[in-house]
């Protein structure tokens, strides 16, 4: 496997090897998802909407709806409106939705197309809405187009208040369903108030009943879209991947923003919970401190199988960030921190992670990509791979054992129904990790070593 | 009284009625094909299932050629999602395989700005220092050719300065209609500066090069197998587990074997013209289709070893699934099918599935063009339109040097008629009355047609495949196998029995309904006396 990375390392400045990351659109599409009766909309040539489509569905298992312009060469040339146009009528026509969201793809913001008056210019049917957002894939990344689309919801849709609501608003940003679910669940123990944007609990993660229905019951409204305006404060989780819609809803409607890390681990929850308990006055309920209790007796029962263990993170930004941070708190060292969205705040703040630990990293690098990835380790090894399903080629390749976490996660089950955030999602994380690792270590283990008992 | 496909087509209003409605046919008559309209640029928001011409030349035919690197220019998405997820199985040489790897520009804001052509060379020069790869193809994507960026330039510099094999490919993905056109960039580029440079001759007279095979879940092991074990040699395989330099001396083999029609006719044309190699429609797709396909080969070299051998081979493989084959046409014979894939299997798998008693009552292709609905007969009255046109048609002429032909021109003509010898006869040849096709099918077509048809499973792709599933439908998926194959000749056709009787028969379909939906959750009269007046509880 992977038989042709060699050991040494030679700086590339052109090529790009095994990335860590995608392209912005299947970032607006998973946005545009967590909308209720919302179609999202490329707008270029299909073979992208059939790409994102696919790695959704691969992801998640689940379906995962998307409408595309299908330029032809002529469109090229002529430009992309006669599509969307057409393209417009027939979604209203053929699939109903409330809302269509419409990203971009390099070929129409290549060759300029003006969104926002094509869209004026069509006839939308009474009741009915089309918004849009620019995702020029040569930009970013999939984190930034999920950023890009927020924004584009905010700008059409929300709306400036002089009364201020008692909600608030979370971002909950590139998560799982499972993930959002969670949050909600610690946000209502809290009795906060609050609008979650985007929310693809039960959208991507609906149940089988029998009944295909191409609009789950989930996702956010286009009212509470709307009502973030009037929100008194917006919650941005993930530092990275929701600081460009707080700080647009913070422009256009003056909501206040507070950015905080993933809940991810023991301290990133604390804070998610604390700021609730700051805004709402409440405080932290019984149960779900006892959550946090157990998490921390179960770290503390198996710490020697945590301690020093050498780990490369690597994914989207705030996902790496996310995790390492819970390694660290696990007794874990994340050696290798990487993920292939340009950010110069990943790196600080990877940096920042280890303060008051007695540990050091090894490489912290953005705008990387699982070749290099795999070159440290064949110089340097780690004991552990978290991330995405890319990360196997490298786990066989250098015989090392792999949890699955972040985006996507294409060759397992059952797992974006599940948090990775709050307590809970720690405790399954942390029972993740620790499986991973014994189970190497039973595999490892000469017959006389074999333990009944660990 | 309304036919089933009208009431399909009941969803659409003026235009794009208009447009939908030469797509869809239904079989008027049994095993005889009837006019429809393929190849045609899809509607904007139909939720289709088509990929791009980049998908059909980087992904599909050149991608699995494994001592290449296909090096994606462009933003990076393109790279990314063809890389690795089509199976195209390779075992690699002495243990390297490039198909492991994603090979991209990255292209940013400033390439678009300034151009790519300068990120372009040093990136091939990376590639080329750190893989050492046999040949380096070049696959543009859809900004590749709106900024302009010269990358037959690139290629012809590149072949000069490293002394490696550099091949561009524009293939955008706004070319042609869909995939297709991919497909035939690819066999363009292939058969300019790649067929007919290689020096690998074959030991046997019998010596064959599969074509449009793409090894998909090892098809083409399965396949290569069998013809090895009649005797039969291999010479290259396009493009599943394809070696370049076996592709390379693809001309000094004695016949083409076609499986996939539509991705590769392109080369089998060209290479009959240019070097006198005939070729032969084969299907390793089904039972029948194999013993059928393995008695036409022999046939066509009309050795009496060889028939003999294929007829022993023939029955050793049979004697070994036998007692599963009538296992599996027990308990699958009398379902219905539908199978909606991309431009081959549709039909191959209607074939496999007759093995077995299972009707095929509904389905379509993405991106077939006519005469794989209908037969190359209709080749001549196909016009190409404004959207196909600005793809090449290569004309290659009788190569002098090379040209030469395995069977005399009596023989060919006494064959022509008997076997599908330079032939294809479509899809709807092996279809029924009433049995309906979809061209371009999309999401709303495909609902109706699991509620119009109703059939006990249905083949599709990934991204139908979940909604079909939520719908209450036993579903597999036929590009991809489910992750599973081969599917290929004997083995392969119990390999597909056993997954599809899995499915219809996983115990999870029974449990689908609570039982609070069908029994009184209260205790006592009220529930009993609420389920007989007919309440739901639900």
């Amino acid at each position: 496997m992977l038989d042709a990375t060699p050991k040494k390392i030679v700086d590339r400045t052109a090529l790009r090897v095994n990335p860590c990351k995608t392209c912005q659109p299947v970032g607006a599409m998973y946005c545009a998802l967590g909308v209720h009766q919302c179609m999202p909309h490329s707008h270029g040539s299909q073979g992208c909407c059939s790409y994102h489509r696919t790695v959704l569905s691969r992801h998640f298992k689940e379906p995962a709806i998307a409408t595309t312009s299908s330029f032809t060469e002529g469109a090229c040339v002529f430009g992309g409106g006669s599509n969307l146009k057409k393209a417009v009528k027939n979604i209203f026509e053929t699939y109903d939705p409330y809302i269509i969201a419409v990203h971009t793809t390099c070929l129409s913001e290549t060759i300029g197309d003006d969104l926002k008056s094509y869209i004026d210019e069509i006839d939308i049917p009474a009741g009915k809405l089309v918004i849009h957002t620019n995702t020029p894939s040569y930009i970013g990344s999939h984190i930034t187009g999920f950023g890009n689309m927020m924004c584009g919801f905010i700008n059409y849709l929300s709306k400036k208040s002089n009364t201020v609501s008692d909600k608030i608003g979370i971002f909950p940003g590139f998560v799982n369903p499972g993930d959002m679910r969670e949050l909600k669940r610690l946000a209502t123990s809290m009795e906060a108030k609050y609008i979650m944007f985007p929310d693809t609990s039960d959208v991507m993660d609906a149940p089988n009943k029998g009944t295909y229905q191409m609009y789950p019951k989930g996702g956010t409204t286009v009212a509470e879209i709307k009502e973030l305006g009037s929100v008194r404060k917006v919650l941005g989780l993930g530092t990275i991947v929701s600081k460009p819609a707080a700080e647009k809803l913070k422009v256009k409607c003056g909501v206040d923003f507070d950015l905080v890390p993933y809940p991810i681990g023991i301290r990133a929850t604390d804070t998610y919970l604390m700021k609730l308990s700051h805004l709402y006055k409440t405080e932290i309920p019984a149960a779900i401190a006892d959550e946090r209790g157990r998490v921390l007796d179960g770290m503390i029962d198996a710490q020697q199988y945590f301690a020093g263990k050498k780990v490369a993170v690597y994914g989207d930004p705030d996902t790496v960030l996310g995790i390492a941070a819970f390694c660290l708190e696990l007794g874990m060292i994340p050696y290798y921190m990487i993920t292939g969205t340009p950010s110069d705040a990943f790196e600080k703040e990877g940096a920042a992670l280890f303060e008051g630990y007695d540990v050091k990293p090894g490489v912290i690098k953005a705008n990387a990509d699982l070749f290099y990835m795999q070159q440290l380790i064949k110089n340097d090894p780690v004991e552990l791979l978290i991330g995405n399903t890319h990360g196997k080629l490298i786990a066989k390749a250098e015989d090392i054992p792999i949890v699955r976490a972040g985006f996507p996660v294409m060759d397992r089950y059952f797992g974006a129904e599940q948090p990775i955030v709050g307590y809970r999602g720690a405790m399954r994380l942390a029972e993740m990790i620790l499986n991973a690792l014994l189970d190497r270590k039973d595999r490892d283990a000469d017959d006389t070593d074999l333990e009944l008992v660990l | 009284m309304e036919t089933k496909r009208e009431k399909i087509l009941d969803t659409y209003s003026g235009l794009t009625f208009k447009n939908r409605k030469d797509h869809v046919v239904e079989l008027e008559t049994d095993h005889t094909p009837q006019e429809i309209t393929a190849n045609k640029r899809s509607v904007p928001g139909l939720m289709i299932n088509r990929g791009c011409c980049y998908a059909g030349c980087k992904g599909v035919v050149l991608g699995p050629i494994q001592d290449a690197v296909t090096l994606e220019h462009g933003p990076i998405g393109c790279g990314y999602y063809t890389w690795m997820t089509r199976r195209n199985k390779a075992r690699g040489i002495n243990g390297k395989s490039l198909i492991q790897y994603s090979f991209s520009t990255d292209l940013q804001e400033t390439d678009i700005v300034f151009g790519g052509v300068k990120k372009l060379k040093q990136a091939v020069k990376e590639a080329v220092e750190i893989f050492h790869p046999k040949a380096v193809f070049i696959c543009a994507t859809c900004p590749v050719g709106l900024i302009g960026d010269d990358i037959n330039s690139v290629a012809k510099w590149a072949k000069e300065e490293f002394g490696v094999q550099c091949i561009s490919f524009s293939c955008e993905g706004y070319k042609g209609v869909s995939q297709s056109a991919g497909h035939h960039i690819a066999n363009n580029g292939l058969m300019k500066d790649v067929i007919g440079t290689g020096t690998n001759k074959p030991t046997t007279p019998f010596s064959i090069n599969l074509l449009g095979e793409y090894n998909i879940g090892g098809d083409a092991f399965e396949t290569e197998r069998i013809l090895t074990k009649i005797g039969y040699q291999v010479v290259s395989k396009f493009t599943g587990d394809g070696v370049y330099d076996e592709i390379a001396s693809a001309h000094l083999a004695n016949l083409n074997l076609v499986q996939c029609h539509r991705s590769i006719n392109y080369i089998a044309e060209m290479m009959k013209v240019k070097y006198g190699i005939d070729w032969l429609k084969v299907n390793f797709i089904g039972i029948k289709e194999t013993i059928r396909t393995l008695r036409e080969m022999a046939a066509y070299f009309d050795d009496e070893g060889l028939k003999k051998r294929t007829e022993e081979v023939i029955t050793e493989e049979l004697t070994q699934i036998q007692g599963d084959w009538d296992y599996y046409k027990k308990k699958l014979s009398g379902k219905k099918a539908g199978i909606f894939v991309g431009g081959s299997r549709s039909h191959h798998y209607m074939d496999l599935l007759a093995d077995f008693g299972v009707e095929t009552v509904v389905t379509g292709y993405e991106f077939a063009h006519r005469d794989d609905y209908e037969g190359r007969e209709v080749i001549p009255d196909i016009k190409l339109d404004a959207d196909t046109k600005n793809i090449e048609q290569l004309s290659p002429e009788k190569d002098e040097s090379m040209y030469r032909r395995y069977i005399d021109d009596d023989t060919y003509n006494e064959l022509k008629g008997k076997i599908e010898l330079d032939y294809y006869k479509g899809m709807m040849k092996d279809m029924k009355k009433g049995s309906l096709i979809i061209d371009d099918y999309n999401e709303a077509e495909t609902e109706d047609a699991l509620s119009l048809y109703k059939p006990d499973i249905f083949y599709s792709g990934i991204k139908d495949n979940f909604m079909i599933l939520k719908s209450g439908t036993p579903a597999k998926q036929m590009h991809s196998y489910d992750y599973d194959g081969p599917y290929t000749c004997f083995k392969g056709a119990i390999n597909f029995a056993h997954d599809t009787f899995d499915e219809v028969n996983a115990p999870a379909w029974k449990l689908l309904t609570p039982p609070w939906n069908t029994e009184p959750t209260l205790e006592g009269s009220l529930g009993n006396s609420a389920i007989e007046r007919g309440e739901q509880h639900a």
